[in-house]
């Protein structure tokens, strides 16, 4: 095979990389402000649903991706409310938010099953898209894509080299520090939270527009989960979260390339290989266990009540 | 569309169970309940499952009545659920999924007034039939279809799990192919799942970069004929008509048409003569049927399809006719015989013309 015949093997990658990027930097964001949230998964499908359902009713993907936004959102709020409001443990709430948007998602989308809708259209741009090798590879993706490239460089752009950034992550060391010096704790994890949200939403719009152009419960398969993993997989690190959700995606398609080669490896094996590494990557990472804690945020978990 | 129906009218059942004197004797009406092991807007096994629900309700009218419970998980849940229907009056509980065994066997002992009817399984008792369908006779017509129209001679086939059922079904398709298109090779990509749209459609790139110009699949989602319909080339349905997926692309698809066997089993339940049972019927019987094929098939290409169907359905043809020879190219089959449903239902090897190794 020449490089040619590869360069549909890396668009692919590049697709199943994206939405665990989307949803990793969301949650990257909540957690630097000290908040974990294993609502993910939840909030994916309920993006999934909300995007699909939207443009199938207006016509409009635009409206589709805003309405993904809008219901991640609202089901980080519920998250945000819960626990940062009411003080409800982080982890159960996290966890009743997934189980919430796998059921309610169903619900809403019973309508939709079986139900065609367009695809997002990819940017095609006349002359680069026909460049050989990298034409194809560079250009002619949809937005969402070339957004959670972009937002990579944004968020790390933000969390250090700016002052809301800065503020952020010292809510994130120190919750207590943070509102000794008079910053509303509170209210910027709210937005962290809401962020992380919208992110999830955008996630699931991908999937349910462009990955697979439809809708059917539970289409995340466990997506969201993988998104959390990755966060710890980057320890807390932007760039490394890039690397990571396209090591990710990269090995996931690998395995299957390597079945349809005829390789002789079971099939088992190959489709273990992606949760290999990353259990491999993070016993390499945390070796120096002082490595580690210094990467988590410090407050990460904990709840917050500005009495204490 | 008819959402969540699952009312289980109990008062209506305590007083059914009045009429419902014993195993020989008729009865005015029956009540019957179904346990799906995905949503009924599944747009696969399970709708297709519920199409069967109706059928009973439109054959028998208001001698029958009808309850589902749909997205019950195999294990624990299903018990509660199965015993559940059990307990309100139902005469006869299918239970849709293979993974519905243990429960469906350990809930009639409880009840053996109750009848039972478990697909795809193998544990029977008094009062358990189970009953599954020939859907490789079906992957045999789309092996023959497959074989006229590759131009690449590179099919790709995207399977679940490895089991005799899967395995069976790759080995029919690759018969069918190699029938008409000795040159052909199936590639098989595992993707070990039933479900999950993302990384069906992922193998479905992946072999469609590797050289397929045609897709099969034996997993539920219509992800991988999406796949084809964008890159223009060729694919089929699976368990029901996914035309609107692929409007194009899909040449046709096998579908599973229990409306026939469910509704004379609850009509053998109303007149008393129902008997447990093993059932495994295909095209002959009408249990899996082809949905339309395409019109942009070549004439020939049809009429050899139809032709097919007509031989299999008549039992003029096997789709495991001798001689068939595996991956090693021993004989496994001699020539004049066909397959046992013996070895049908225990196929742990692959046919000659399958790519790669199956996994253990």
């Amino acid at each position: 095979m020449n490089i040619e015949a590869y360069i549909p093997v890396l668009i692919t990658v590049i697709n199943a990389a994206t939405p665990l990027l989307l949803a990793a930097l969301g949650e990257l964001v909540v957690e630097k402000s000290g908040v974990l949230n294993l609502g993910v998964e939840g909030m994916m499908l309920m993006g999934a649903v909300a995007g699909f359902a939207i443009t199938i009713v207006t016509g409009s993907a635009i409206l589709g991706l805003a309405a993904a936004i809008c219901a991640g959102a609202l089901m980080a709020l519920i998250f945000g409310f819960l626990t940062l409001t009411l003080l409800s443990n982080q982890v159960a709430t996290g966890l009743a938010l997934t189980l919430f948007g796998v059921g309610l998602s169903a619900l809403i989308g019973v309508n939709f099953v079986g139900t065609p809708v367009d695809a997002l259209p990819k940017l095609v741009i006349p002359v680069l898209s026909d460049i050989p090798i990298l034409g194809p590879l560079l250009f002619g993706h949809d937005a969402l894509v070339y957004f959670s490239i972009a937002m990579v460089f944004v968020i790390n752009y933000w969390l250090y080299k700016t002052r809301s950034g800065l503020k952020l992550r010292a809510v994130g060391e120190s919750h207590e520090a943070a509102h000794a010096l008079g910053h509303h704790v509170i209210r910027i994890r709210y937005m962290a939270v809401i962020f992380g949200g919208m992110m999830a939403g955008l996630a699931g719009a991908f999937l349910s527009l462009s990955y697979t152009p439809m809708w059917v419960e539970n289409m995340s398969a466990g997506r969201g989960w993988i998104a959390l993993a990755l966060v710890v997989f980057a320890s807390w690190k932007t760039g490394r979260v890039l690397l990571g959700a396209y090591l990710f995606g990269g090995i996931t398609i690998m395995q299957l390339f390597l079945q349809g080669m005829g390789v002789n490896i079971p099939s088992q094996i190959l489709s273990m290989l992606p949760y290999l590494v990353t259990i491999l990557v993070l016993v390499l990472i945390s070796r120096d266990s002082s490595k580690i804690s210094s990467a988590a945020p410090a407050s990460l978990g904990k709840i917050f009540h500005p009495t204490q | 569309m008819k959402l969540k129906q699952l009312t289980v009218k109990f008062v209506l059942a305590s007083l059914l169970s009045v009429f419902f004197i014993g195993a020989q004797a008729q009865q005015d009406k029956v009540k019957v309940g179904f346990v799906y092991v995905g949503p009924v807007g599944d747009h696969g096994w399970t709708y297709q499952h519920d199409q069967g629900r109706q059928a009973i309700e439109n054959a028998l009218g208001d001698k029958a009545e009808t309850t589902y419970v749909e997205s019950v998980a195999e294990g624990q849940d299903a018990e509660r659920v199965i015993r559940q229907l059990a307990s309100t009056g139902h005469d006869l509980i299918f239970t849709t999924s293979f993974g519905f065994m243990n429960p469906t066997i350990k809930v009639a002992k409880q009840f053996p007034d109750v009848k039972f009817e478990h697909a795809t399984g193998y544990k029977r008792a008094d009062n358990v039939s189970t009953y599954a369908a020939r859907f490789y006779e079906g992957r045999y017509i789309i092996g023959r279809i497959a074989g006229q129209m590759t131009e690449s001679n590179v099919i790709g086939y995207i399977a679940s799990f490895p089991i005799p059922e899967v395995v069976r079904g790759i080995n029919s398709f690759t018969l069918g192919l190699r029938s008409v298109n000795p040159d052909a090779q199936v590639k098989v990509v595992w993707v070990n799942s039933w479900f999950d749209p993302g990384k069906e459609s992922d193998a479905a790139k992946t072999l469609i970069d590797q050289g397929a110009d045609i897709l099969t699949q034996h997993t539920d989602s219509p992800a991988p004929l999406q796949v084809a319909e964008e890159r223009g080339i060729m694919g089929f349905g699976q368990a029901s008509d996914m035309h609107q997926f692929a409007p194009t692309a899909q040449l046709t698809s096998i579908v599973d048409d229990w409306n026939n066997y469910y509704v004379a089993r609850a009509q053998a339940v109303l007149d008393g003569t129902w008997e447990s049972g093993d059932t495994w019927d295909g095209l002959a019987q009408g249990m899996v049927i082809m949905s339309p094929y395409a019109d942009s098939l070549p004439a020939e290409v049809k009429a050899d399809a139809q032709q097919t169907e007509a031989s299999l359905t008549s039992g003029e043809l096997h789709a495991f006719k001798g001689p068939i020879k595996n991956q090693a190219g021993e004989v496994m089959v001699p020539e004049g015989e066909n397959a046992s449903d013996e070895m049908l239902l225990g196929m742990d090897w692959y046919v000659e013309g399958v790519d790669g190794k199956l996994p253990n």
